[in-house]
């Protein structure tokens, strides 16, 4: 039986696989998103910043940064999970991988739940794949602040997925 | 009467900092109906093969556009919250081109607003995307709806 590679082996490849993901939309860097990394569990994360803010008198998020964050990580929870196997064979050479070349999953809609007002500090938001076929995918996604149990916003979307091997 | 939606909307647009952040202008306003302009810009990519904006920064578009048309909504008012929102991407936008959004409230409650939005590139016939969506309707100062 084959020896299992050694944990940093494996890490770097997920992560270096999650960076190229992430790497290739501009918009994630626009909005301030990050995303932890726990196995194939990926929280994202908005970091705070004023120009996020839509209502300053109260203050609260914009609405559609909200909508953005929960789609981007709608978009990356996806992508990660379909390639999730070609990461773990070692079959994603990200190295190579150019701007563009990973095709990514294309939103048919999204709509979002809005539960709270989002407040003036970091949100985090994780991604489930309720359905995922050759052609089509179901998303969910719920997007929290201080407390995981208590949802600021929570959204569901359709994409179409990309050519296999994009 | 104009003139005051129309300075009130602007005034509205410029406190909204992340709608300036994504370079937003509000072009048209009347009772109940709004439109919202965003020009092209490479850091709103979503896709870099083929230089689409993200989804996401269309909601933003929606988002502020829905908001506005319930602001100048006259059972509408200022403080407004989106509830809900839904889009629908029907094609990608095309690259170097502004994104209008044109917002209209279809009808008022005293407690929520209802809002259908569809949003253009230069191509005025084939929406980009279209929304619908819920807003709060804030109570009034003297405790009215």
């Amino acid at each position: 039986m084959k020896r299992p590679d050694p944990v940093t082996t494996v890490k770097k490849r997920r992560d270096a696989a999650l960076a190229a993901i992430t790497g290739q939309i501009p918009y994630i860097q626009f909005l301030g998103v990050s995303f932890d990394r726990h196995g194939d569990a990926l929280t994202g994360v908005m970091e705070y910043s004023d120009d996020l803010i839509g209502n300053p008198v109260l203050p609260a998020l914009h609405g559609g940064a909200i909508a953005a964050f929960l789609e981007i990580t709608a978009i990356v929870g996806l992508t990660f999970a379909t390639q999730w196997d070609r990461i773990e064979a070692g079959a994603l050479d990200v190295e190579s991988l150019t701007p563009g070349q990973l095709h990514l999953p294309k939103t048919i809609d999204f709509s979002v739940d809005y539960l709270r007002s989002g407040l003036p500090r970091d949100a985090y938001a994780q991604a489930r794949v309720t359905r995922s076929g050759r052609r089509y995918a179901s998303v969910h996604v719920e997007g929290w602040q201080d407390n995981r149990d208590r949802l600021f916003a929570q959204a569901t979307g359709h994409f179409l997925m990309a050519a296999p091997h994009g | 009467m104009a003139d005051i939606l129309e300075k009130m909307a602007q005034q509205f647009i410029a406190a909204l900092p992340h709608a300036g952040r994504l370079g937003m202008v509000l072009d048209k306003v009347s009772p109940g109906r709004a439109v919202v302009s965003m020009p092209y810009d490479p850091m709103l990519i979503g896709d870099p093969s083929t230089r689409v904006i993200h989804g996401g920064a269309v909601s933003a578009l929606m988002d502020t556009a829905g908001g506005a048309a319930v602001m100048s909504h006259p059972g509408g008012g200022i403080g407004t919250a989106t509830l809900d929102l839904r889009i629908d991407y029907m094609r990608p936008a095309t690259p170097d081109q502004t994104i209008t959004a044109v917002a209209e409230v279809y009808h008022v409650t005293r407690t929520i607003a209802f809002v259908r939005a569809e949003a253009f590139d230069h191509d005025t016939d084939r929406p980009v995307a279209a929304a619908t969506g819920a807003f709060t309707v804030p109570e009034r100062k003297d405790g009215t709806r």
